[in-house]
C-alpha cells in the first residue's frame, strides 16, 4: 500500500485577470521534508501557499494534502499556514491568541491547554504569555504568529516568508524554531527571497519565477545543474561603460552593469581574465573567486538578481 | 465554534478600554441628558417670556396687564428685574421692549397704545374699529410658538379678568342696536356692573388669584389617562430610543471588525481553519447581538435606578423587545461591514444612515409629532419598530402576545440582512 505524501501539487494554475500568477506549478513533498520555494517578490510564491491552504481557488490543477482536496476538512488538521502577515488578535495576550486559534482548529480542554502550553515554550515566549500582541516586539509577533499556524500540531506547514521585518537576532530565533520542527519530523513548505534562509533551512529548492518552477533539487543539485564543477569570478570594472559590457560578452560573462560574473573551470583561469582586460584598456578595482550559489544560479537562470 | 468566535470579540472588548467605554458608559450618559431634559416636561410647561409696555396706563390697559402678569403660561415683565440694592428700573418702552425681543431678552412684547382704554374690545364689524389703536405684538420668527400662546393668553385674559369691560362693551352696543334701553334698566345695569366690578376688586387682591389664572369660561378638567400612574412616563421613551441608536453605533463597530481582521490577514488565516464563512458570520452576529443586548440592560437598569422607570412590571416585554431588536441592530452591523470596502467607507455610510434612521424613526424625536409623512417613513427602519415595541410595553402596558407585530417585523429585519450580508460576505471566500 502506497502512503500519499504529505503535498502534491499537480499543474497548478491561478489567473487574475490577464496575470497568471502560478503557471502550471507541479511540485511534491516528502515525508519529514523541508521544501523551500525560492524566488523574486511576486514570482507566485505566496500565490501558491494560499492556493495549498484554500485561500485562492485554483483556476486548473489539483492540490492534495496526503492525498485529500486541500479545503476537505482532513486536510485542514493536517495543514498549518503562517501567513506573510501578522494575522493575530492585538489587543488580545499571545495566551488569548493561542487559545482562539486553537478552538478555530477544532481544539479544546486539556489538548487545547497542552497545545498552548507547548506553543508558548517553543517560540519561548513563556514570560510574555499574558502580554497583549500590540505590546510585543516585531520579532515576538513574528514568533507568536508562526506558534498559532501550528497550535494544532499540523503534520505539514507552510511558512510563507516568516522572516520579513525582523532583525538578525530574531532571524536566528526563528531558525532554531524551524531547525526544532524538523527534528520532529514535520514536513515543511518554506517560501523566501533570501538564497541564505533556503540553503540553511532546506532539503530541496524549488526556484519559482513568473509563476513557474524553473529548477527543482537540492542546492548542490541545482548548482551543479547550472555550473558543473565551475566556480564563479567577479570582476568590479573602474568606469563601466558599453565597452566594458562588450568585453564581458566577448568572453561569455554577464554584466549587470556593475560587476562582470564568469564562470571558470580553474582558479588560474583568472590570471588570463585580468590581462585580457588590461589589453582592452579596461581597469579592474576588485576580483572575487567563489563557489557558485543558489543566487547565482538564479542569475545564471533569469539573467535577474534574487532581490530585483 | 461560535462560541469560540463570541469568546474571542467579548475578550477584544475588554481589552479594548476606549470601545468598552463607548458600548456602555456613553449611551448611559447621553440618555441622562436626554431624560433629565425631557424626562420632566410633563410636569412643567415652559412659559413664554413677555415684555408688556403699558403706553395707555387707563385703567382697562393696567387691568389687563394685571391680568397677563397672573397668567401661567406666560412670565410677563413691566419693567427690568432691579438688582439687591439698586432702584427700581424705568418700565419698558415700545422701543426698549423691541430691543429686548431683538436681542432674545424675550420672546414676545406687547405693546398697548395710547388710546386702548376708550375701546378696549370690540364687538362690531371691523369697520368700526380699524381706526381705533390696537395692541401690537412684537415677536421673534424664529420661535413661532410664543407669538400664538401670547395671542390666545391675550384673549383668555380678556375675557377672565375685564369681563366688567366687556359687558359695559356689549351693553353699549346693545343699546345702540336694539332701540335704546329704559333709564331703569340702565340703571339695573350700572348697579350689575358695580356689583361685579367689586367682585372683580375682591377677587384680584386675595392671595389665590394667581390659581384662577388657570380658570376658563368653560370649566374643563384635563386629565391623562395613560401618563397619570406613570413614575416618569418620558424615560422610557428616551431609553428605547436613545438606546437604538447607540445599538445601532455598537453594532456598526463591532460588525466592522471583520473588515480589520481582513485587512490584518487574521480573517484568512481563520476562513483557512474549520470556521466556514457562515459560521464566523454567525459568531459575530451573536456577539454583536449579545453586545447590543448587554447595552439594552445596563441602559434600562440605570434608568430605573437614577429616573424611577417602571423596570421590573415590564420586564417580559423589555426582555422580549430588547432580544429583538438587539438581533435586527446587530444584523445591520453585519451587512454594513459586508458591503463596506474599508473601515473608512464602513464609518460613513454607517453615521449617515444610522443618524437618518434615528431622526427618521423617531430616535431623536417622538414620532407622533412628525408629520405623517415622516411617521410612515419611520417604518422603514429599526429604530421606528423598536421603539414602537418599547412604547407599547412601558408606556401602554400591553401584554407581550400585542408584541407580534414589532417582533416579527424585527425578526424579519435581521433575518434578511443575515442573508444578504452572507451574500457579500463572498468576496471573502477563497479568490
Amino acid at each position: 500500500m502506497t502512503t500519499a505524501p504529505p503535498l502534491h501539487i499537480d499543474s497548478l494554475v491561478k489567473r487574475f485577470g490577464s496575470l497568471t500568477a502560478v503557471d502550471g506549478v507541479s511540485l511534491e513533498v516528502q515525508d519529514r521534508e523541508c521544501l523551500g520555494l525560492l524566488g523574486p517578490n511576486g514570482a507566485g510564491k505566496s500565490t501558491t501557499i494560499r492556493s495549498i491552504v484554500g485561500r485562492v481557488q485554483p483556476d486548473s490543477g489539483t492540490v492534495r494534502i496526503f492525498g485529500h482536496p486541500a479545503e476537505s476538512p482532513e486536510a485542514r488538521d493536517a495543514i498549518g499556514w503562517v501567513p506573510q502577515e501578522i494575522a493575530l488578535y492585538p489587543l488580545l495576550s499571545c495566551r488569548e491568541n493561542l487559545d482562539s486559534f486553537g478552538r478555530y482548529q477544532g481544539l479544546s480542554g486539556k489538548h487545547l491547554t497542552q497545545a498552548i502550553d507547548w506553543c508558548i515554550q517553543w517560540a519561548t515566549l513563556a514570560d510574555k504569555a499574558n502580554e497583549p500582541v500590540k505590546q510585543l516586539s516585531g520579532g515576538m509577533k513574528r514568533r507568536l504568529n508562526m506558534a498559532c499556524g501550528l497550535i494544532h500540531r499540523p503534520r505539514i506547514v507552510l511558512m510563507d516568508e516568516p522572516t520579513v521585518g525582523v532583525d538578525p537576532q530574531s532571524r536566528n530565533n526563528i531558525f532554531e524554531m524551524i531547525e526544532a520542527l524538523r527534528a520532529e519530523g514535520m514536513s515543511i513548505i518554506y517560501t523566501t527571497h533570501y538564497m541564505e534562509e533556503a540553503e540553511r533551512l532546506c532539503d530541496r529548492i524549488a526556484i519559482i519565477d513568473h509563476g513557474k518552477v524553473i529548477a527543482l533539487g537540492t542546492r548542490d543539485d541545482l548548482v551543479r545543474q547550472s555550473f558543473g564543477g565551475r566556480s564563479d569570478v567577479v570582476m568590479r570594472i573602474q568606469d563601466p561603460d558599453q565597452k566594458a559590457a562588450a568585453w564581458t560578452e566577448s568572453r561569455k560573462g554577464t554584466y549587470d552593469g556593475q560587476v562582470a560574473h564568469f564562470s571558470i573551470d580553474q582558479p588560474t583561469e583568472i590570471a588570463a581574465l585580468l590581462d585580457a582586460a588590461t589589453h582592452n584598456g579596461l581597469e579592474v578595482i576588485d576580483v572575487v573567486l567563489r563557489r557558485p550559489n543558489l543566487e547565482s544560479v538564479f542569475l545564471q537562470l533569469t539573467g535577474r538578481d534574487l532581490r530585483e | 465554534m461560535i462560541f469560540a468566535i463570541v469568546r474571542t470579540s467579548f475578550r477584544a472588548l475588554r481589552r479594548d478600554r476606549g470601545a468598552f467605554i463607548l458600548s456602555f458608559v456613553l449611551p448611559v450618559a447621553f440618555f441622562s441628558i436626554f431624560a433629565v431634559i425631557f424626562g420632566q416636561t410633563h410636569d412643567t410647561t415652559p412659559r413664554v417670556s413677555v415684555a408688556v409696555v403699558d403706553e395707555d396706563q387707563s385703567i382697562a390697559s393696567q387691568r389687563l396687564v394685571a391680568g397677563l402678569e397672573r397668567e401661567a403660561a406666560l412670565n410677563a415683565f413691566t419693567a427690568p428685574k432691579a438688582k439687591a440694592g439698586q432702584p427700581q428700573q424705568p418700565n419698558y418702552t415700545a422701543q426698549s421692549a423691541e430691543a429686548g425681543v431683538k436681542a432674545g431678552d424675550f420672546s414676545a412684547a406687547l405693546i398697548i397704545p395710547k388710546g386702548y382704554g376708550a375701546h378696549p374690545m370690540s364687538f362690531g364689524p371691523q369697520s368700526d374699529t380699524a381706526n381705533q389703536p390696537q395692541i401690537e405684538i412684537l415677536h421673534d420668527s424664529s420661535d413661532p410658538i410664543a407669538a400664538q400662546v401670547l395671542a390666545g393668553m391675550l384673549q383668555k385674559t380678556v375675557m377672565l379678568s375685564m369681563g366688567d369691560v366687556m359687558a359695559d362693551q356689549g351693553m353699549q352696543y346693545f343699546d345702540q342696536f336694539s332701540g335704546g334701553l329704559t333709564a331703569e334698566q340702565k340703571k339695573n345695569i350700572d348697579a350689575g356692573l358695580a356689583q361685579y366690578r367689586a367682585y372683580l376688586a375682591k377677587r384680584d387682591q386675595t392671595p389665590s388669584a394667581t390659581n384662577n389664572a388657570n380658570a376658563s369660561l368653560v370649566p374643563v378638567t384635563i386629565r391623562d389617562v395613560v401618563g397619570e400612574n406613570k413614575k416618569n412616563p418620558m424615560v422610557s421613551f428616551y431609553a428605547a430610543g436613545i438606546g437604538v441608536m447607540f445599538l445601532l453605533f455598537t453594532a456598526s463597530g463591532a460588525g466592522g471588525s471583520i473588515l480589520d481582521e481582513s485587512d490584518s490577514g487574521a480573517l484568512d488565516r481563520v476562513l483557512s481553519s474549520h470556521v466556514s464563512m457562515t459560521t464566523l458570520l454567525a459568531g459575530k452576529m451573536t456577539y454583536c447581538t449579545l453586545l447590543a443586548f448587554a447595552q439594552l440592560c445596563v441602559m434600562f437598569l440605570w434608568g430605573w435606578a437614577v429616573f424611577h422607570l417602571d423596570l421590573w412590571p415590564h420586564l417580559g416585554g423589555f426582555l422580549v423587545m430588547g432580544i429583538c431588536t438587539a438581533f435586527a441592530v446587530a444584523n445591520f452591523g453585519m451587512i454594513l461591514a459586508a458591503v463596506s470596502k474599508t473601515r473608512a467607507q464602513q464609518g460613513a455610510i454607517g453615521t449617515l444612515l444610522i443618524l437618518s434612521m434615528s431622526a427618521i424613526g423617531g430616535s431623536m424625536f417622538p414620532r407622533p409629532f412628525m408629520p405623517e409623512s415622516i411617521r410612515k417613513a419611520g417604518l422603514f427602519t429599526i429604530n421606528g419598530w423598536a421603539i414602537d415595541g418599547f412604547t407599547k410595553v412601558f408606556w401602554y402596558d400591553e401584554p407581550i402576545a400585542h408584541l407580534w407585530q414589532q417582533v416579527s417585523v424585527l425578526l424579519a429585519i435581521g433575518i434578511v440582512l443575515f442573508f444578504v450580508a452572507r451574500r457579500f460576505a463572498k468576496r471573502w471566500e477563497s479568490v
